[in-house]
């Protein structure tokens, strides 16, 4: 489990994380949603002590993390595995090497049997004959999965993905959301996930933290999230037309009415993009 | 100020650096493939470097000993002695900045900006010790070993262009070589050497490791860092020259 508790941030005095209190239970996806530049990267980065916070604390299964010296977060850390935004692959590496570097520094299993594993978890994350290609040579959605698959070859304790599936087709999509959420319960592991992809929020939302400019908006369930009455979260989840119609269906079947705020122009002034 | 800001935060990665490595196999792989990138990967500049400096030196120096009084075996030992104090060590040190160094920082500086040391401090591995101290120990090993290469070419460079200029013949190359050798100047490159090294490979790791922002900074810093390493190593050059000779 891992407490966030009132986790400030700022970078050169620009406030960027705000007053974000969460918890993260153990065996369950637990999502941080939002758009673009609401400060997800960040936080998540915060919590894995990437960021040092202005203020709050963060504490990892009952342990204070924030004020932990380096050989302590160093033990915790052997616990993480992390799935970076941009892949953050060692471009010195080819695939097989990339995934097989953790296991090498951390354990003393024989060549054969670290093969082994990794060759487990390529297939898991929908990859074959890619053994020997470089970082440089595969494609945006390949890499992450490459990532995603080195972030997990140790069966971690704790797993952060930030953006997991943005890159991929919605069908590879599916695999790897169903991937995170099986070893989650697998492994009892304690997961956060950081996306803007609605499907992957209902695929596996467990807890979901909704975060509007660097501060949390909305935190529930994925039951929750459809009913919520949060009127910048319902913009956000209902952004294209098409949800909206899916919305407005739902709600003719609940309630005999669709809702009268319905109003592609309305919603450009209040959320859509300021070019 | 901002230079006072950068000595401290070298100096606290030099300490960093020292921490008991996760995995001695995988810090022994870092370190021999680090001293076949610095010594074998500037072996070849190196030789062409020295060959060529050795023989300008005899042609040069021949030119300027106009006196029939002075025999022509002293060339051979002016020549000894200008490579082995001074372009052995320190122009090829100059040169290894550029290579080895900017290769430095920039490895490291693309691997700051694409999240990879983050990656790695996020296994739990400590950056500094895995990525910083066997570039420095490789530096350290291989640098001095190409320095004395680098005597023996420009020796030889030289010999060669005694006799093709008609300067002075092989045999009397060898015995002006021999003649009033000290030992001790070639100690005394050596330890130029091994401080042009630490700075070779220290300070751009510095300026690698600490990058920030993108592509555009990882240019930025390895020319610093190419810069601040030719600078440092001309004034040890000569605070050691003063207090050594
Ligand atoms: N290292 C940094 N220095 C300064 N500002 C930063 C830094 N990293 C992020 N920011 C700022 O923090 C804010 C939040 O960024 P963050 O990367 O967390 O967004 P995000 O929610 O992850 O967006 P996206 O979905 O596009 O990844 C942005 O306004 C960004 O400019
Ligand atoms: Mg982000």
């Amino acid at each position: 489990m891992i407490e966030v508790h009132n986790i400030k941030k700022s970078f050169d005095g620009r406030v960027v994380i705000e007053d974000v209190s969460a918890i993260m239970k153990a065996g369950q996806c637990n999502l941080i949603i939002g758009s673009s530049g609401s400060g997800k990267t960040v936080l998540q980065k915060c919590i894995v002590g990437l960021f040092d916070p202005d203020s709050g604390n963060i504490l990892y299964g009952g342990q204070q993390f924030t004020s932990m010296s380096r050989e302590e977060k160093t033990n915790i850390r052997k616990e993480i595995g992390m799935l970076f935004q941009g892949s953050a692959l060692f471009d010195s590496l080819n695939v097989e090497e990339n995934i097989m570097f953790p296991l090498s520094m951390f354990t003393t299993d024989s060549h054969r049997k670290k093969l082994d594993r990794v060759n487990e978890v390529l297939d898991r994350v929908n990859l074959k004959d890619v053994n020997r290609k470089f970082p440089a040579e595969l494609s945006g959605g390949m890499k992450k999965r490459v990532a995603l698959a080195r972030a997990i070859v140790l069966n971690p304790k704790y797993l952060f993905c930030d953006e997991p599936n943005s890159g991929l087709d919605p069908q590879t999509s599916l695999v790897i959301d169903k991937l995170i959420k099986e070893i989650t319960i697998e492994f009892n592991m304690t997961t956060v996930v950081n996306t803007h992809d609605m499907n992957s929020v209902m695929e596996i939302g467990d807890y979901i933290l909704y975060m509007y400019q660097g501060r949390k908006e909305w935190e529930g369930s994925k039951k929750d999230i459809i009913f919520s009455k949060n009127e910048r979260l319902n913009s956000f989840i209902f952004a294209s037309e098409f949800l909206q119609d899916a919305k407005d269906m739902r709600m003719l079947e609940m309630t005999g009415k669709i809702p009268s705020l319905r109003n592609m122009d309305d919603m450009m002034r209040k959320d859509g993009p300021s070019l | 100020m901002t230079i006072f800001n950068d000595i401290g935060r070298y100096l606290l990665m030099i300490k960093g650096m020292f921490s008991k490595p996760e995995n001695h196999k995988m810090y022994w792989k870092e370190f021999v493939h680090q001293c076949t990138e610095i010594g074998f990967g500037s072996l070849g500049i190196v030789a062409i470097i020295s060959v060529f400096i050795g023989a300008v030196s005899t042609i040069q120096t021949a030119y300027q000993l106009v006196s029939p009084l002075i025999p022509p075996s002293t060339i051979a030992q002016i020549v000894r002695d200008t490579v082995i104090l001074e372009f052995a060590p320190t122009l090829v040190c100059i040169v290894l900045a550029g290579v080895a160094g900017s290769r430095i920082a920039s490895e490291l500086g693309n691997m700051r900006v694409s999240e990879q040391i983050d990656a790695l401090e996020i296994m739990g591995v400590n950056t500094k010790t895995y990525l910083i101290l066997p570039k420095i120990v490789a530096a350290l090993l291989m640098i001095p070993m190409l320095v004395v290469i680098a005597m023996a070419l420009g020796i030889w460079g030289g010999r060669l262009a005694g006799t093709a200029a008609g300067i002075l013949s092989t045999s009397m190359y060898d015995k002006g070589l021999l003649e009033f050798f000290v030992p001790y100047n070639v100690i005394f490159a050596l330890i130029k050497s091994y401080v042009f090294s630490f700075i070779i490979s220290s300070i751009p790791a510095f300026y690698g490791y600490y990058v920030k922002g993108g592509a555009l900074e990882i240019g930025r810093a390895s020319t610093k860092a190419v810069v601040v390493s030719c600078i440092l190593i001309l004034f040890a050059d000569y605070l050691l020259s003063a207090l050594l000779l």
